[in-house]
């Protein structure tokens, strides 16, 4: 940890080459994509905290992203606060959601956690559906705020996005060489035992769908501004839930880097693969890649790069 | 009972409609070697369960070293030095076995001195030292065992309770883990076995006692028990 | 605005959706309540049964129930394949953890969009002449497109306790559920008998499917709506208990019906979402489990 100093200055100039893409003023697809693959890596990122390092499986990410997003679009229509603070509570709301889902199944065996999410998303579409306030069904239309930096209020929010990547990813990191990481990692193999070595298994696992969750919301927050319209079908997207487990098993669960290789392959590809076939089409490969994955290549990339090596 | 450091007192245990342990006490000496015998589902593993926290009890309490732990969750009562190993070895299948020590030296030896004991150390000890960067999955039978054993020793237990830790293995294998509880226990630390090999009970236990069906029916010296009728009839039927 | 009648009708309403929901629910009861294998995809194939009977109604102009129980076979060798690859890949290296999840996770993803592709997101309904009829009884009015699943789902339900407590491939199926070891050394194969048991769980699914379709027009999407009330009912009903999914079935059918009927259909996720938690929060064992 006293070498912690240089990960963070990585982390720096990525964010600075960041802005420096930013001030290029390249074609404004590049940002659209560039926010998208991003926000990926900050989801898949998230995700395997809890999937990856704990072994406790989130099928409702929709619903924390979401989360974030609706938090957003409750603050804009009240307050308007500027994006820090919008993402901050989106952030914390998300947290909490994590938080309480935890309590409320994880003293039970981890199966029962997985459903309780896989429902969640469908309750939580349920109660944006019927409340009129940030839209309901029909949606609503968001404003950005004027006099963005770089003149682009897209080409801001993607060096948001590369900031909170970067963040996700240091913030995983940092956990994955702690002892928390280290005691995740023998509650996954087997929580018995690690319970019984001293590992506060109770406390490591709510603190990981806490952070999990928080990290959703942080990257739903600025999504109203982004899209403009919010509507539920296109918070909750399938894409989500599918992307947030094949980018970190296809990348590779049991590092930091796995979900953000995974991020990258997997979510270029979509872009790519959405204005050549249809995008249901390039989600049901993602399915079908990520059976193969689990079936054939269970440690995905970064796995079979450890099997060449010859580890 | 004042001077006992483990005080089980009571104890009732249900599953359901099933009556597991039925107001079972017993009191462990500090430095005592304790032997723990009784037939197939007499509630032995059920009782080490109890007292380890992994399962709660429905009567009575625990009492260790002077403080109430019945509703102390596990991860505690093993910082406080309550250490059991697993009848099924339950390594930690993606870390090494130097990993595997580390984590009980993280947690449960965390904050009561380490005292410099690191993990080669206790592999060099119990002979796993040649190992020590292996994954579990390349050991054999009985250096499961072992890594049990220290993966116990690791987490500096003041009570080291050993479920069946020589179950299926070969005599020598036996004498093996015999003398490493052994040498355990004239560092100081008391030890609970649980075993069906009667020779290794016999001569590790200082004292005995037998539980059947739930409940205690014989406690003694080796000698004692071995000539009790009781303890004969539960083993044998009438 | 409360009336008996609106009451009484939302009540009867619930119980026979309640048979329905029990259909629904028994081969998730079998699979995840009695062999603890997490199959998440259950609603999918739940859909997917929903809609081959459709094109075998639109086609042929088949009965959906028939088409229903002519297409179990095929979906019980779907089961057995679907289970082989699980027990292959996942329970026998031990992993059926987190990669076993996953896996029927992308299954139930690859057959909801399979079916959005090749179907669309158009409501797709069945035609049979009993849909639309209904009779009255006692000043209540009963609709045979509800009745007729809800009486096949009772059958279900009792041809199915009936087997695994009476036939050789239904004890053992049990015997299996408590201890697999016992059986190794009974000369039985544990594996052969939950691909049998799994089998049966996705035969039922599909039959189910024809029902559903039968009482409601269906989307790819609807396998979300099953999700939360096949778990609630299981974990409710008590894990391995096929009576108790019959019970938990019409609690949570009539549940639905009142919240529908006072306070407005879209809630209907949010009943089993919070039966679930709240049943799993205070007692998981369920009504009648373990």
């Amino acid at each position: 940890m006293r070498r912690a100093g240089w990960p963070l200055l990585i982390g720096v100039a990525v964010v600075v080459v960041g802005i420096a893409i930013a001030s290029l003023r390249a074609n404004p697809y590049l940002y659209f994509a560039g926010y998208v693959i991003l926000q990926y890596i900050v989801i898949a990122t998230a995700w395997n905290i809890l999937g990856g390092y704990a072994g406790y499986v989130n099928f409702g990410t929709p619903a924390f992203f979401a989360l974030g997003a609706y938090t957003a679009v409750f603050l804009i229509r009240s307050v308007k606060p500027p994006l820090p603070v919008l993402m901050l509570a989106g952030g914390l709301v998300a947290g909490l959601l994590g938080l309480g889902i935890g309590y409320l199944t994880l003293r039970l065996r981890g199966v029962f956690f997985s459903i309780a999410t896989l429902a969640l998303s469908v309750v939580l579409q349920t109660v944006m559906v019927n409340w009129e306030y940030v839209g309901g069904s029909r949606g609503l239309s968001v404003i950005r705020p004027s006099g963005p930096p770089f003149g682009n209020y897209v080409v801001f929010l993607f060096t948001i996005m590369v900031a909170l990547a970067v963040f996700a990813v240091l913030v995983a990191r940092f956990i994955e060489r702690s002892w928390i990481g280290r005691g995740l990692s023998a509650l996954r193999d087997n929580e018995e035992a690690a319970e019984c070595m001293g590992v506060p298994t109770l406390r490591l696992k709510l603190f990981a769908t806490t952070v999990s969750g928080f990290l959703l919301g942080l990257a739903g927050a600025p999504f109203p501004y982004y899209v403009t319209f919010i509507e539920p079908n296109s918070a909750f997207a399938l894409d989500y839930a599918v992307n947030a487990l094949a980018m970190p098993m296809i990348g590779g669960t049991t590092s930091w880097i796995g979900p953000v290789i995974g991020a990258v392959l997997l979510g270029s590809a979509q872009q790519l693969a959405t204005v050549t076939i249809s995008s249901e089409l390039s989600l049901l490969i993602v399915g079908v890649v990520l059976v193969g994955f689990v079936v054939v290549a269970p440690e995905g990339i970064l796995g079979l790069i450890r099997r060449l090596r010859g580890r | 009972m004042a001077d006992a450091l483990l005080a089980v007192e009571g104890v009732t245990k249900r599953f359901g409609g099933f009556l597991a342990l039925n107001q079972v006490s017993i009191a462990v000496k500090p430095g005592e070697r304790f032997g723990l015998i009784g037939p197939n589902g007499s509630g032995k593993t059920t009782l080490i369960n109890c007292v380890s926290g992994a399962l709660r009890i429905d009567g009575g309490r625990i009492v260790f070293d002077g403080r109430d732990i019945t509703s102390m969750p596990a991860h505690r009562r093993t910082r406080l030095g309550i250490v059991r190993s697993f009848q099924i070895p339950k390594p930690f299948s993606s870390m090494t076995v130097l990993e595997n020590l580390g984590i009980p030296l993280e947690n449960a030896a965390h904050g009561r001195g380490a005292d410099g004991v690191d993990a080669m150390e206790i592999l060099e000890a119990i002979g796993l030292a040649a190992k020590a960067h292996l994954r579990p999955a390349g050991l054999t039978q009985i250096e499961m065992r072992k890594l049990e054993l220290a993966r116990a020793m690791a987490a500096r237990p003041k009570l080291l309770i050993s479920d069946e830790a020589m179950a299926g293995l070969s005599s020598a294998e036996v004498d093996d883990i015999l003398a490493i509880l052994l040498r355990l226990n004239a560092q100081g630390i008391t030890i609970i076995m649980i075993e069906h090999i009667m020779r290794a009970v016999m001569r590790f236990s200082q004292r005995i006692v037998v539980l059947d069906a739930g409940e205690r029916i014989a406690e003694g010296t080796p000698d004692e028990v071995v000539r009790n009728p009781a303890v004969e009839k539960a083993y044998l039927g009438e | 605005m409360f009336s008996w009648d609106l009451l009484a009708n939302a009540v009867v309403a619930g119980l026979l959706l309640g048979g329905f929901y029990a259909a629904v629910s028994l081969g998730i009861g079998l699979v995840f309540g009695l062999l603890d294998i997490a199959n998440i995809a259950q609603p999918a194939f739940l859909v997917l049964g929903a809609y081959m009977s459709f094109v075998l109604n639109e086609v042929w102009g088949i009965d959906p129930i028939v088409t229903g129980v002519l297409l179990t076979p095929v979906f019980y060798l779907i089961g057995a394949v679907v289970y082989r690859v699980y027990y292959g890949s996942f329970e026998r290296r031990g992993d059926e953890g987190l990669r076993g999840l996953v896996f029927f996770f992308g299954i139930l993803f690859i057959l909801e969009v399979s079916l959005s592709l090749k179907f669309g997101v158009d409501y797709r309904l069945v035609q049979a002449e009993y849909i639309g009829r209904s009779i009255e009884i006692a000043g209540v009015g009963i609709a045979f497109r509800y009745l007729i699943p809800c009486v096949m789902g009772i059958a279900m339900t009792a041809t199915l306790y009936l087997f695994l407590s009476r036939t050789f491939y239904g004890r053992a199926i049990m015997a299996v559920s408590q201890d697999q070891g016992a059986l190794r050394l009974m000369g039985a194969n544990p594996v052969q008998i939950k691909t049998i048991a799994f089998g049966i769980g996705i035969a039922a699914a599909s039959l189910a499917g024809a029902l559903l379709i039968t009482i409601t027009p269906v989307v790819p999407s609807t396998d979300r709506d099953y999700i939360g009330r096949m778990f609630a009912i299981t974990v409710l009903g008590g894990m391995g208990s096929i009576g108790g999914t019959l019970a938990a079935g019409v609690i949570l059918g009539v549940i639905e019906s009142l919240m529908a009927t006072f306070f407005g259909p879209s809630w209907a996720p949010a009943v089993s979402f919070g039966i679930l938690l709240l049943v799993l929060a205070v007692r998981p064992a369920g009504l009648f489990g373990r």
